[in-house]
């Protein structure tokens, strides 16, 4: 076996996008700064150079108008790839993904589909306050119609992505500004990584913690922690967030009896209440042993101070308290 | 310029649009359709003119107001009336109404219930016919209220700046629901933003087809040419209200009156006449025929299937 190789998450995102656009000459990628800037956050580094400007495309800052527009190319067959430089920035297209992309096949009767893919970095953390550091993952989940991908791996990121260009319908790809220089394992051929499935990433007994993204490696963090005082936790990376997989989550938490999730919108309507929400409604139920939990943001906008910004946000201190209090709690009582 | 027999087709459309948008609204008026409708009645010549300056291949998008574009475009008129009824038959399966008439595979990429909606889609048409080297050009249908949507700057220029094969036809009907252009804009004619954006803009008298036909027909071919988009901008007028729950308290009758005497289906049909290409009688005939022909059309959907009902969990994805 050759070594495996070892490449950061910008380059795996990178990767897939070039392998898909040597592929299949109807892909392209359209944003601001993509092209000779190669991307704010580099993930289009030297593609411009290798397709030219028709391909990877410079646009002026109209968000509104050129996912408008790959909205209207998908909708004649081509796969645009379109970056919204920082995900805060999705309000201004808001009406083109939401009322447009996510709406034309059903209203237009099925006959009609729409393949685009929204790359974007989200989350905070990186001391850009309120309008550079959202997690509006939330919004997307629910409009039906679209898909909502966050990757958490390098190797999720390549295949995550590659799926979501094969995909008939719109993608909203939520990258994440801290994991763009994490690093791992990715192979070099076109693999997939299949919308829609969980990955179960630690088997434990103890409780199940679900994230995804950057609260997946937070979650893992917890985990070891919590290892270390005997606690073994199960963690689930969701890896889409629409649509959910809820079974894997099920299968867990009837093992574990626990659910904690982790996620790092702000509370209030976040994600994490539907994973919780599909579990309390369901069979899985009557194995919880204990009230389930989330480790949120809170609800504020993302303060610029750096422990202002730590004390709102998800971190895997909070999530080993979370689990602590949830194990400490009598049973059936709200954590 | 058109033959004859072409000359005469229009003239038919533009019959037929105006059957079933009076169709449409007598059935909003005994209650026989749900939901709502946008009429085009009084705005005929400027679907008619502008779609048959376009060639086989190019696409069009449309607004709310739509039935006119679609028709125009040669949407069947026995699928669109089940659309409106809520049939199984509809073009969109009866999960669209009268906001969402689309035959994409046809060109027609939709009717747009938000306005300005579409104007991205035809500059993405447009991407793709120029990525692919295709002889193709997109024509972009809005109203004076959608040139006041921020997306409409964006996608002029966006256009201009690739030189996109895109036509962007504004239909100014001087009145964005109730509010007057003469409100609304501090800079007329709504032609002149196109200098903002670099490409040529033209107001024309949209209540004449042939004016319509001629400024679309030189603007799909600068499309066509690859020099860009161009924006025209018809002057017309809607007879009917807005949709319709209208009241019209921010018109006159006397206006109305007005803009009825210059109606474009007798215009046009009278230049026909002179030339000798209709005869006397015959606009009222072919106007009884357009009415039987929509009520056929509505009969014929009455009778359709209602869909099933797990179909309105379908399509969601594909």
């Amino acid at each position: 076996m050759p070594e495996a190789r070892v490449i950061t998450y910008r380059e795996a995102v990178r990767e897939a996008m070039v392998q898909a656009m040597r592929h299949n000459e109807e892909v392209f990628l359209m944003g601001e700064d993509v092209g000779v800037y190669g991307g704010a956050f580099g993930v289009s580094r030297g593609m411009v150079e290798e397709f030219g400007e028709d391909r990877v495309v410079d646009t002026p800052l109209s968000e509104a108008g050129f996912v408008g527009l790959c909205t209207g190319a998908a909708l004649l067959g081509m796969r645009p790839i379109a970056e919204i430089q920082f995900s805060d920035f999705i309000t201004h297209c808001m009406d083109q993904l939401v009322n447009q992309a996510a709406k034309v096949r059903y209203m237009f009767g099925g006959e009609a589909s729409v393949p685009l893919v929204v790359r974007t970095p989200g989350g905070a953390g990186t001391g850009a306050a309120a309008q550079h550091s959202q997690s509006l993952e939330a919004w997307f989940v629910h409009v039906p119609g679209l898909k909502v991908v966050m990757p958490s791996t390098p190797y999720d990121a390549k295949g995550l992505l590659l799926a979501a260009l094969d995909d008939p319908n719109p993608v909203i790809f939520y990258e994440h500004k801290l994991l763009y220089n994490r690093k791992g394992e990715v192979p070099e051929d076109l693999y997939r990584v299949p919308l829609g499935e969980a990955a179960l990433s630690r088997e434990g007994e103890d409780v199940t913690l679900v994230a995804a993204g950057l609260m997946h490696h937070y979650a893992l963090e917890a985990a070891d922690a919590l290892s270390g005082e005997g606690v073994e936790a199960e963690v689930i990376d969701l890896r889409t967030l629409s649509p959910m997989d809820h079974r894997t989550v099920a299968r867990s938490v009837e093992k574990t009896g626990k659910l904690v999730v982790v996620e790092e919108d702000v509370k209030t309507c976040g994600w994490g209440a539907e994973v919780v929400s599909r579990i309390v409604e369901s069979e899985s139920f009557y194995a919880l042993d204990r009230s389930p939990a989330r480790v949120a943001a809170a609800d504020v906008p993302i303060p610029y101070n750096r422990r202002l910004e730590a004390y709102v946000r998800p971190t895997p201190e909070k999530v080993v308290e979370a689990v602590k209090a949830l194990l400490d709690a009598r049973v059936g009582v709200y954590a | 310029m058109k033959s004859t027999e072409e000359r005469r087709e229009m003239l038919w459309k533009m019959l037929l649009i105006r059957a079933f948008d009076e169709k449409v609204n007598d059935l909003y008026a005994e209650g026989r359709v749900h939901g709502t409708a946008h009429f085009y009645v009084g705005q005929e010549a400027v679907a008619v003119g502008a779609v048959a300056a376009l060639k086989e291949g190019d696409v069009i998008t449309s607004t709310h107001r739509g039935h006119g574009h679609a028709i125009a475009f040669g949407l069947d008129v026995d699928r669109m009336a089940a659309e409106l009824l809520g049939k199984a038959t509809g073009y969109c399966r009866g999960k669209g109404g009268s906001m969402h008439i689309a035959d994409v595979s046809a060109g027609m990429l939709g009717a747009n219930g938000i306005v300005g909606g579409s104007m991205g889609i035809a500059c993405g048409a447009g991407w793709a016919f120029k990525r692919r080297g295709q002889d193709r050009a997109a024509l972009c249908f809005f109203g004076d209220g959608a040139v006041q949507e921020g997306i409409s700057s964006e996608t002029f220029n966006l256009a201009a700046i690739w030189k996109l094969p895109v036509v962007f036809l504004c239909e100014n009907n001087q009145y964005a629901m109730s509010l007057s252009v003469r409100k609304a804009f501090a800079v007329e004619p709504i032609s002149g933003r196109a200098a903002a954006y670099g490409m040529p803009g033209e107001t024309v008298d949209g209540m004449d087809l042939e004016e319509v036909y001629r400024a679309a027909a030189a603007a799909l071919k600068r499309a066509r040419d690859g020099e860009g988009p161009t924006l025209i901008e018809t002057v017309t007028y809607r007879y009917l209200g807005h949709s319709k729950s209208d009241a019209n308290l921010y018109r006159t009758r006397e206006e109305i009156r007005q803009w009825r005497e210059m109606d474009p289906i007798e215009r046009f049909a009278g230049k026909l006449q002179e030339e000798g290409a209709l005869a006397e009688n015959e606009l009222q005939e072919m106007e009884s025929r357009a009415y039987r022909r929509i009520d056929e059309a509505f009969e014929k959907a009455a009778k359709e299937p209602e869909p099933e009902l797990k179909s309105a969990l379908e399509d969601v994805y594909a």
